[in-house]
């Protein structure tokens, strides 16, 4: 495809459909369990996958995206809201890579 | 009309924080040469932070239709147990034009808003909610866009793992309270990292790790508690 827009355009047709489909068709709850619990693991694993290597290689320095996924996850794991792990991840970063 | 301010009140943190996360969106969708109203517009329309960046990952690799179809569908299916959830917090007899309306912007934060509200959930709650929350995400990411070309490097760098922090936010504490997600979340790292230098565009290398890890988790530890999901 050339055009940027039109991977846009995709998105947001499936991402639409996606999200409005269950609300104006389907008003029973999904039964087979598996299904569910497919979907129900998904989204934690996308996120996994896409958040390693990823932040190791967004950084200047591997070792700054290093630190910045250690301080993210103890934050998050003491539930800390989502803007501060996120901002304390930036932080990180920022600090490490005035040093190195 | 007082439940739609009632919405626009409850919608300004969500607001902020997606102007904010958005804005480090942005910064990655001009590293692909999104300009700023490219940005606006994506924002506006899509309001999903991981399948956003899963589309730029797209447009950075050059993927083709079907892989972009199967990377919104893996990236966003949450939405969909989401919106099947919601639909049980409304009132049966609203009408299709209002289930349209508010299927726009079912995300992980409006939808927590929603769940939030004792009993069915007025359409104009959402509607207050989603008139703070999608300007300050599609601001964010055009601002994002335009500043980015300002900042230094350093700066860059920083807010570029913004994102990351985000998930982790997600991820660990679901971590943290279910075994299963946690060994499913260390076993996603560990495939990925290894995964990383094979010939894959990491849109498809995603996907199948998804697929994979998640369906062979659904078969192996299928969940029977899922009733108040």
């Amino acid at each position: 495809m050339s055009s940027p827009m039109s991977y846009v355009a995709i998105m947001a047709i499936v991402t639409y459909l996606i999200r409005v489909l269950p609300l104006t068709l389907v008003r029973k709850p999904i039964k087979n369990i598996y299904i569910r619990s497919f979907l129900y693991y998904v989204p934690y694993v996308t996120l996994s996958v896409m958040t390693i290597p990823a932040i190791l290689q967004a950084t200047q320095s591997v070792y700054a995206g290093a630190l910045a996924l250690v301080v993210g996850c103890v934050l998050a794991w003491r539930g800390e809201s989502l803007f501060k792990v996120s901002v304390s991840c930036c932080i990180v970063v920022f600090i490490l890579e005035l040093f190195i | 009309m007082s439940e739609f301010r009632r919405g626009m009140k409850d919608g300004i943190p969500v607001g902020m924080g997606y102007f904010a996360v958005a804005f480090t969106l942005g910064i990655m969708a001009k590293n692909i040469g999104l300009t700023p109203i490219q940005g606006f517009i994506t924002s506006a329309l899509i309001n999903a932070s991981a399948g956003e960046y899963a589309c730029f990952m797209m447009i950075a690799s050059n993927g083709t239709f079907w892989q972009m179809v199967m990377m919104t569908i893996v990236s966003n299916a949450r939405y969909f147990l989401m919106s099947f959830s919601l639909s049980q917090k409304l009132d049966e007899k609203l009408s299709t034009a209002h289930r349209m309306l508010i299927g726009f912007d079912v995300t992980d934060e409006l939808f927590g808003l929603a769940i939030n509200q004792k009993g069915k959930v007025n359409p104009y709650f959402m509607y207050g909610a989603y008139c703070v929350a999608i300007p300050g995400w599609a601001l964010g990411t055009a601002l994002g866009i335009v500043a980015g070309n300002a900042l230094p490097v350093r700066i860059v760098s920083a807010l570029s793992v913004a994102l990351y922090g985000m998930f982790l936010a997600v991820i660990i504490p679901a971590a943290k309270k279910d075994k299963v997600v946690a060994i499913l979340v260390i076993i996603s790292f560990l495939l990925s990292y290894l995964c990383k230098d094979l010939p894959f565009s990491d849109g498809t290398k995603t996907i199948i790790l998804t697929v994979v890890i998640a369906g062979i988790a659904a078969i192996v530890a299928p969940r029977k508690d899922l009733d108040d999901e």
